[in-house]
């Protein structure tokens, strides 16, 4: 069943096509890579898909609902959540904090409780601190929970944002370019963990990666990326072999 | 008839705006250009226009200078000042969070006040008659020759700027470092340097302006500085801030536009004219006349 | 007994303490009359460095026409009262509704402006309130609002002052307030974690201009007059310098500048201008130094002390 059906997706900014002609399909529970040389606009595209930017024309459908036209928050709550590029956690909040926000959509209680505390102000607060420190404790960061994002080494830092983006409880989970900046044992690691979301946790991922280790080794299937348009579909082999591909990347003229 | 003194008014009040206006572009030069290049609001930018009438002041009254020398002399010593401040309390906090810059740029503006205060009192002071004041009669319309030198000077040293900016090295470089300051760097350019350079010159036209509104209005005090600063900043804005001609036409229409407003509506409502047009610009066209538009990078 | 729970208790009884310590010395003439002044100075000061930390500090949006907020409580309160005759409870309610209602509707439109256009954007709003109150007739135009009745006693604004703390505190430590502080510290990230980021905004805008309208009804009914003079940008930068001095994001940093600075501006009282200049110089240094301010973003808590006298829990409730 698919969950998110994207058709003829174009953004436009100015007079340049940063995203034209952008079709893909992605069913529950796959892992699906989009790769693409720098510049590409996989961005553009996750952007688009999670509301930051409005489409020039095309549709979104995620779960049979529109995604055109929402709000990023609104996006979210829908049960798409996201990583980012460049890492943007909350650098001066505690670790904890950090995840605590994700369930902010879920929060049972309104203004006047919280700030009287009567009603469900404690027994949501301990439900949300609880939630906060399984989630934690399954990405190993529950003893870093008092520390400050911003100390946090590099590789723990990309750990705690795909930790805080699936406290969101998502139904699909976009990363983008979660190995970047890894060396080869950090990357074999996140190998792994992803796997794992998908698996234990049931999730649909859609990840942009330049790290063909990564992309090769964990995606089910993957679309490429050139000039805004997709390409190129299919699995690790097929892509690996394709002519256009590997113009793309390396530039010569084939296709 | 009704019509031709409704017409003459206008166009009074298009002279009286068109002088003022060159007042607030000359002030709004230095915003523009201090903003275009470093990203900070330098609130003690009207302060230092109100330096500039003091330090011409003192050169017309003390040293018994004339119009030129005196002006030349208040634009190097608020150039000279301008310098400073930047070197002494913008500089430190080149990478600080935005809004510990603008407290310090306020805290600037405020020494620069009152610590006027405290050194020149805050008795106004009047200047000595520089020229012959006389008035011009054109078609029922009033000008007097201290608007034309404010006219004549303003639009004599916004085309000397223009030609530095535009067909000069220094020019190039202070393009280039608020186009992209690491590149710049990267290509050589000295950017401390080019910073205080900008300081430098934005500062030396708001003492110009200063001398001259000294001699118009012929008081000056050491709050002066504050509501024109404040407009001259709507004026940069409205031209889009960090682009040259956008202060310049800004000021000018801006001046015009409080002249019409206190000349047809009243007076009282002059300053609140400014600020209206802040907010519209703010929430309309936030990239003001000529400015263009950056979004964040996702 | 909850932890949190045991603290607020701890902190009322440390109020009650403090009110009764602080009422015996004035009704026994320990503390005279211009100290009383500056003692309600200093309560009307917190609520209004408080309030605005919400804004700016923990929601992280430049507010510099905070002085607008506190003229439309000032102003209302006093036409409520000595216009309409009606109790002072009753004014205080509707200068806060007033300013409340005012923060609503410009928040609204504005904050979508980020950085310095929305500082200078509420710079301009503060003086285009200040300037149109000065053009209306009925509340006394340039002349201001006189004949307005003292009721704000010690009592009054000190209960106003601990709502006041009470309310923001219990607000910035729920979901509600770590909303607020997402979209300080990164507003993207915070919108993609499903936060409504315009909706917090504007409550935080709201909440915090109708406290000011609170300590604007306070300053009125304690000055007999209220006088656009008073609430020009300078009052407004003067909130903020509490605000940035004591830290943005401290509710106890605000509170000790409202403290330290009234005191300060009492000693200088005389010397107007060399208040201005060590202001001046106290901020500029500051700012290079220290510009996170005295507490940064944290709060003086019991844990510190704790902490200090070598007691350390790791692991306990995080909560301020």
């Amino acid at each position: 069943m698919a969950l998110l059906k994207i058709n003829k997706l174009t953004k436009e900014f100015g007079g340049l096509k940063a995203v034209a002609n952008f079709n893909i399909e992605i069913n529950e529970g796959e892992l699906i890579g989009l790769i693409g040389p720098n510049g590409a606009g996989k961005t553009t595209a996750f952007n688009l898909m999670t509301g930051v930017y409005e489409p020039t024309s095309g549709e979104m459908l995620f779960d049979d609902k529109s995604l055109v036209g929402l709000k990023p928050y609104e996006v979210t709550q829908r049960g798409i959540a996201r990583t980012f590029q460049n890492i943007r956690l909350f650098s001066d909040l505690s670790v904890l904090d950090n995840v605590k926000i994700a369930y902010h959509f879920h929060v049972k209680y309104g203004l006047l409780e919280s700030v009287l505390r009567v009603g469900r102000y404690y027994s949501e607060e301990d439900m949300i601190e609880q939630k906060a420190m399984e989630c934690l404790k399954m990405f190993k960061l529950d003893d870093r929970r008092d520390e400050i994002a911003k100390n946090l080494p590099y590789g723990e830092q990309r750990r705690l944002e795909i930790a805080r983006a699936l406290a969101a409880q998502p139904k699909l989970l976009l990363l983008d370019e979660p190995a970047a900046g890894m060396n080869p044992q950090e990357t074999h690691e996140l190998m792994e963990m992803i796997r794992w979301i998908r698996d234990e946790l049931k999730l649909t991922i859609l990840l942009i990666e330049h790290d063909m280790s990564l992309v090769m080794g964990v995606c089910e299937r993957i679309y490429v990326l050139d000039y805004g348009s997709i390409i190129a579909e299919g699995t690790p082999a097929e892509i690996r072999n394709n002519p256009c591909v590997i113009e793309a990347y390396l530039g010569e003229e084939v296709c | 008839m009704e019509a031709s003194s409704l017409t003459q008014q206008f166009f009074q009040q298009l002279i009286n705006g068109i002088s003022l206006g060159s007042i607030y572009a000359l002030i709004a030069l230095g915003y523009t250009m201090v903003y275009g290049i470093i990203r900070l609001i330098n609130f003690a930018h009207g302060d230092i226009y109100m330096l500039g009438a003091y330090a011409g002041y003192f050169a017309t009254t003390f040293f018994k200078m004339s119009f030129f020398p005196a002006l030349i002399f208040s634009m190097v010593v608020a150039s000279a000042v301008g310098v400073l401040i930047e070197r002494l309390a913008y500089r430190p906090l080149r990478g600080a969070p935005k809004i510990a810059i603008l407290i310090t740029a306020i805290g600037v503006s405020l020494l620069l006040e009152y610590g006027g205060m405290i050194l020149v009192t805050p008795q106004p002071r009047t200047f000595p008659e520089l020229f012959t004041t006389t008035t011009y009669n054109f078609m029922g319309l009033i000008v007097n020759s201290q608007q034309v030198v404010i006219l004549v000077i303003s639009l004599a040293l916004m085309f000397i700027l223009t030609y530095v900016v535009n067909h000069t090295k220094v020019g190039k470089a202070m393009r280039a470092v608020s186009f992209d300051t690491d590149a710049a760097r990267l290509m050589g350019i000295n950017v401390d340097r080019i910073i205080s350079f900008t300081f430098a010159i934005g500062s030396s036209l708001a003492a110009a302006a200063g001398i001259l509104v000294g001699i118009y209005y012929n008081s000056i005090d050491p709050l002066m500085g504050i509501m024109p600063g404040l407009k001259a900043f709507v004026a940069a804005v409205l031209g889009g801030i960090g682009v040259i001609p956008g202060a310049m036409v800004g000021g000018v229409l801006l001046g015009v536009i409080e002249a019409l407003v206190s000349g047809f509506l009243s007076s009282t409502f002059r300053d609140a004219a400014a600020f209206i047009i802040l907010i519209v610009i703010l929430l309309f066209r936030p990239a003001g006349l000529f400015g263009k538009n950056i979004r964040e990078k996702v | 007994m909850r932890s949190k729970m045991k603290r607020d208790l701890m902190g009322i009884v440390g109020a009650v303490a403090l009110y009764v310590l602080l009422m015996g010395l004035i009704e026994s003439e320990v503390i005279g009359a211009f100290w009383q002044l500056n003692i309600v100075l200093i309560c009307i000061n917190i609520i209004l460095a408080v309030s605005l930390n919400l804004i700016t500090g923990f929601t992280g949006q430049f507010s510099i026409g905070h002085a607008g907020f506190m003229a439309v409580g000032a102003y209302m309160s006093a036409v409520f009262t000595v216009k309409l005759g009606l109790p002072y409870i009753v004014g205080i309610l509707a200068g806060a509704a007033g300013a409340a209602i005012l923060g609503f509707a410009i928040g609204l439109p504005t904050l979508r402006l980020k950085g310095d256009y929305l500082a200078i954007a509420t710079l301009g709003l503060g003086e285009i309130i200040r300037i149109t109150i000065l053009n209306i007739p009925y509340v006394g135009g340039a002349s201001g609002l006189m004949g307005i009745p003292r009721y704000t006693t010690f009592t009054w604004a000190f209960l106003l002052m601990v709502i006041t703390v009470l309310f923001i505190k219990n607000f910035i430590n729920s979901s509600h307030g770590r909303a607020c502080i997402s979209i300080r510290e990164n507003e993207i990230a915070a919108e993609a974690m499903g936060v409504d980021t315009t909706k917090y905004k504007v409550i935080a805008f709201t909440i915090g201009a109708a406290f000011a309208g609170v300590a604007g009804g306070l300053f009125s009914h304690y000055f007999y007059i209220a006088h656009p003079a008073s609430f020009t940008f300078m009052k407004s930068f003067d909130i903020l310098t509490m605000v940035v001095l004591g830290g943005m994001g401290s509710i106890t940093g605000s509170i000790t500048t409202a403290i330290l600075l009234t005191y300060l501006s009492a000693e200088l009282a005389s010397y107007p201008e060399w208040r201005m200049v060590i202001y001046a110089l106290l901020l500029i240094v500051l700012m290079i130094y220290r510009p996170q301010g005295l507490f940064g973003n944290k709060e003086l808590s019991l844990k510190m002390f704790s902490r200090i006298l070598g007691g350390g829990q790791r692991g306990a409730a995080q909560n301020k």
